[in-house]
């Protein structure tokens, strides 16, 4: 992690330049099991190429005797792939969603702490890698939409199904979605959004 | 072919905090400074993932490699993501950098709108009609 006067910087290029009105931005975190196509959703929507932050994080051992101190800890880095969309002059939404182990991102302050909401990116094939990522959501009260990315040799569950399966509210909306496609990806951030608004219109937003 | 099936989990109450700890110790892990001066006790601004940073002038003599690298970034608004993506450097090392940039008032932060306990249907409103010109 060097970092000398001689390297280059590679800014973002002139095309991607927010306008000086820009005055605010909000977040949508997208979460899913790995590999479920989470990048994939980010770019699909994104305006910009999607860019990578990370966090290097230390975790104390568990159970290790104290004497050991800090060479017990372990470092960890958690890289989240990211992507904005311009929604006005003004207002900016950044799409987080990354490929690194779930547990993590829950570490990384004020991440769904600030979010409008989340999206959980889920696999038929593989449902119960969303089960934790599921859970800490409702946990934290961060409103969540489930949207389906369509795995042509996944098994195709009724929406019902997956509902009991998920052990999901009634209100709760599940999308089918295709993350690779652009028009598909925006569907899917629609109905956080209506469901979200929904949400604010009977005051259960929280 | 039936699913597996998954619990529902309720809204945590916010755990009491354990005796003989100061509150963010434990579960909260460390962040690490390499680059930068600050201790680990120093103090951050406010600084989320989506804060808008604008610079408010050009680089001055006296600023580091990194502030004068940071500083060329944000001619135009920038997040702190994106600067954190742009610079190679951690999150954290950002805010840092960024904090001692405030403080000497050669950059703007724009501050993220949050969900809020008030809904804000103007904002989900805008944001909607955003989406719908994809």
């Amino acid at each position: 992690m060097d970092f000398k006067s001689s390297d280059t910087i590679t800014g973002p290029r002139t095309e991607d330049h927010l306008p000086h009105t820009a005055q605010a931005a909000v977040k949508i975190v997208i979460v899913g099991g790995f590999g479920v196509g989470k990048t994939t959703m980010v770019g699909s929507v994104s305006e910009i190429r999607p860019l990578t932050t990370e966090e290097t994080m230390t975790q104390a051992g568990v159970g290790v005797d104290d004497n050991y101190g800090s060479d017990t800890k372990t470092a960890t880095t958690v890289a989240m792939d990211f992507g904005r969309i311009s929604i006005t002059d003004q207002l900016v939404l950044y799409l987080f969603g990354t490929p690194g182990q779930e547990r993590f991102w829950f570490l990384w302050n004020g991440l769904f702490e600030g979010a409008l909401g989340a999206v959980v990116l889920i696999d038929t094939r593989r449902l119960e890698v969303s089960f934790d990522v599921i859970g800490r959501l409702e946990e934290r009260g961060v409103p969540f939409v489930i949207a389906v990315n369509s795995f042509p040799d996944g098994p195709h569950y009724p929406v019902e199904d997956l509902r009991t399966a998920l052990d999901l509210s009634p209100d709760v909306p599940i999308i089918e979605c295709d993350a690779r496609r652009r028009a598909s990806s925006r569907d899917v951030l629609m109905t956080l959004m209506r469901f979200l608004h929904s949400l604010a219109m009977t005051g259960s937003l929280t | 072919m039936t699913p597996p099936q998954r619990q529902r989990r309720q809204p945590a109450e916010k755990a009491p905090p354990e005796p003989g700890k100061k509150p963010g110790e434990g579960k909260i892990p460390e962040r690490l400074y390499v680059l930068t001066g600050a201790t680990e006790d120093g103090d951050r601004a406010e600084l989320d993932l989506v804060t808008l940073i604008v610079a408010r002038s050009d680089a001055p003599q006296s600023a580091t490699p990194e502030q004068a690298a940071l500083l060329g970034l944000c001619i135009a608004p920038l997040s702190v993501a994106e600067l954190s993506a742009y610079l190679n450097l951690p999150y954290s090392v950002v805010t840092v950098l960024l904090t001692e940039l405030l403080t000497a008032e050669l950059v703007q932060a724009r501050a993220p709108i949050v969900r809020q306990a008030l809904p804000n249907r103007s904002l989900l409103e805008a944001v909607m009609h955003g989406l719908q010109k994809l």
